[in-house]
């Protein structure tokens, strides 16, 4: 049996009704075959896994995969990952996400999760639109761009996902694409034994919504532009400023270590049955 | 000397307290075996998140100040479904940022409790006065068709006891329960007597018992309630707020929709004797039966017992379950009352109810007040000496 037929076999659920939701085409099967080996390779028992999702394509993901899986409403998979964690600290939990669920409806969760070092790893899909509702406008669009709320051009300017998690206190951050698959595996892989709040955004392509509205051309093209735009972070920075205008940066953008809230709380509780005894 | 410290041996067990409604939740939801909470500030629930905040990490629970309503409701939900019982508290403007989540609770049947301590609305409102004006949100505030269930208390005893009684429910039904507080009743001070040798009934989630491999998380039961498996213990699941078939997954078909939503509903409705809970005060032969809930109760039962000093045939029907509506205990005093008279801190929400179910029988008297101020025991004397 060939790597990917095994990996099939373990993880994928069989009694779930396929084929999938996803366009043919579509990043997201890039991301979760990355998530999978990245599992596989650190060798975490599937009871041990959860994986949270949210609304939007993305959020389709996690009933495809044989863990403890968990299908939350739109942009308050953190929140949900936030009381399993906390309340289970030894289950590894995982939070898929697309560019609306992780920065408009649920930016407030996402920075505050961040702020908070919650050990948790949030994989980010960032295809720029809203793509199973039929490709609006998403805070990740850029400017000038078009979507089918934003026929006359996009007049807003885009979140930068990754640079928001470094901001925000997230401990570990990297930015990937589903056209440099390897370097996302290993992205992944390096967020999930990250102890603390970990980010993963896979830069990927709607080719379906965003591309056909933007003339973008196929899922191919679209990969190839992601090829042609990437820059590893070591590169950028002997790069001048002005050619890294149209650049996305990839690779590992922070990886520091701060307190994680777990490890904290453990603490919190000696304090409070200290207290308890001394009155 | 012996019989001092025998009678100091019986004292230990026996505590006099002198309590706030919201502190005897806290002992209640403790009791009942709650390890897990998770709020956000707002008055005049927020003593209840101060104070577990304290007692939580004593006993190897945890207490969280999340982001805001939606985040503590979805992170209670979160520590459910891996074991762990959960509960929130909060008021109006909250209450309202929680539908959302709720709705979730409801359709993927994980159990939690809401605390939601009553002020004034609409919106900020009257963040310190009392109202009962949530009587309705707790039950349609959430988009779709849904059962609910939704407690009340009028004593600082009463808070302690529902709140367990919360937390069997939601157990024991998978459902979220919600426990409909007022500013009064969960500001006010009384004397409660908390025995540790007290019987007390904790209900836990009946879990599966089949291997995983045969495991159908939403399978149909005669109970109506499926075996829930906790996250992490074997039993891998798919949990959505999707419609979905027996084992979670997503579907959009006819032949599982109905039955799914039918399922929901019966497992309340066929077990209305559990869940409903009233008080009937003086009304074997009561000719005007006051029916009231929360604090306004208290005011009730006090007229009541000054209008039977008058010679006036009067009761009180309290009702401590609000949702599902008590229609069997409006009927039974039906068979004596002519008159009913509904006094509520709203401008008339369980009185629609209780003219629902009267269906033209007897007169039912309103007495609403909104302005933030409680209804008193001779309002409520007065309306009776009005209409007898």
């Amino acid at each position: 049996m060939s790597e990917i037929t095994k990996l099939i076999h373990k993880y994928l659920r069989h009694d779930k009704k396929f084929p999938h939701v996803w366009c043919p085409g579509c990043g997201i099967g890039i991301m979760l075959g990355a998530l999978i080996r990245a599992i596989d390779r650190i060798g975490y028992e599937k009871d041990e896994i959860v994986l949270v999702s949210g609304i939007g394509c993305s959020g389709r993901l996690p009933v495809y995969v044989d863990f403890n899986t968990l299908h939350t409403t739109h942009g308050r998979a953190l929140t949900f990952a936030t009381g399993v964690k906390l309340a289970k600290p030894n289950l590894k939990v995982i939070v898929i996400m697309g560019d609306g669920d992780a920065v408009a409806i649920g930016g407030n969760h996402f920075i505050h999760a961040a702020r908070r070092n919650i050990d948790l790893t949030a994989i980010i899909l960032n295809n720029s639109v809203y793509g199973m509702t039929g490709g609006q406008s998403s805070p990740a669009t850029p400017y000038g761009m078009k979507s089918t709320t934003t026929v006359y051009s996009n007049i807003e300017q885009d979140f930068r996902i990754s640079e928001l998690a470094v901001i925000a206190g997230a401990v570990f951050v990297g930015r990937g694409t589903v056209y440099h698959a390897r370097l996302l595996d290993s992205l992944i892989e390096k967020a999930l034994l990250k102890k603390g709040f970990s980010v993963v955004e896979v830069i990927a392509h709607c080719h379906t919504q965003y591309g056909r509205q933007n003339r973008l051309g196929s899922a191919v093209e679209m990969m190839e532009w992601q090829r042609d735009h990437a820059l590893p972070v070591e590169k950028a920075l002997k790069t001048k400023p002005e050619e890294l205008k149209d650049k996305i940066l990839i690779g590992v953008l922070i990886d520091k270590e701060l307190p994680v809230y777990q490890d904290e709380y453990e603490k919190i509780r000696e304090r409070a049955k200290e207290a308890a005894i001394t009155h | 000397m012996e019989r001092r410290s025998q009678r100091e041996k019986k004292k230990s067990h026996r505590k006099e307290l002198l309590l706030q409604g919201n502190e005897a939740v806290v002992e209640g939801a403790l009791r009942a075996g709650c390890r897990f909470f998770a709020g956000y500030p707002i008055t005049p629930a927020t003593e209840i998140s101060e104070i577990l905040s304290v007692k939580l990490p004593q006993v190897d629970g945890t207490f969280i100040q999340m982001e805001d309503e939606i985040a503590s409701l979805g992170a209670v939900i979160g520590a459910s479904l891996a074991g762990v019982k959960a509960m929130t508290a909060t008021s109006g403007p909250g209450f309202s940022l929680m539908q959302e989540n709720l709705g979730f609770a409801i359709i993927a049947e994980v159990p939690c409790v809401i605390v939601n301590v009553m002020r004034g609305g609409p919106s900020t409102g009257l963040p310190t006065f009392p109202a009962q004006g949530d009587v309705m949100q707790a039950r349609w505030g959430t988009h779709g068709d849904h059962p609910i269930i939704a407690l009340s208390a009028s004593t600082v005893r009463e808070c302690y006891d529902v709140t367990i009684k919360a937390f069997n429910l939601s157990e024991k039904f998978r459902t979220p329960v919600i426990l409909l507080l007022d500013e009064v009743v969960a500001h006010m001070r009384e004397k409660m007597v908390l025995d540790d040798q007290e019987e007390i009934e904790i209900l836990n989630r009946v879990k599966p018992t089949v291997p995983p491999e045969w495991y159908i998380p939403y399978e149909d039961t005669p109970m109506g309630v499926p075996a829930m498996a906790n996250f992490g213990e074997g039993y891998r699941y798919h949990v959505t707020g999707l419609t979905h078939d027996i084992r979670g997954f997503p579907t959009s078909r006819p032949d599982e929709i109905g039955p799914f939503i039918a399922r929901l509903h019966r497992k309340i409705s066929q077990h209305f004797s559990e869940i409903q809970i009233a008080e009937f005060y003086q009304t074997e032969d009561a000719e005007i039966t006051v029916i009231a809930y929360g604090c306004v109760a208290r005011s009730a039962k006090r007229a009541v017992r000054d209008a039977r000093e008058k010679g006036m045939k009067v009761g009180l029907l309290k009702l401590t379950t609000i949702w599902p509506f008590m229609r069997s205990s409006v009927e039974k005093v039906l068979q004596t009352s002519k008159i009913l008279i509904v006094p509520e801190m709203n401008m008339g929400q369980i009185s629609r109810e209780v003219k629902r179910v009267n269906r033209g029988v007897a007169k039912v008297i309103t007495l609403n007040k909104v302005d933030g101020t409680i209804i008193t025991p001779p309002e409520i004397l007065n309306r009776m000496m009005e209409v007898s």
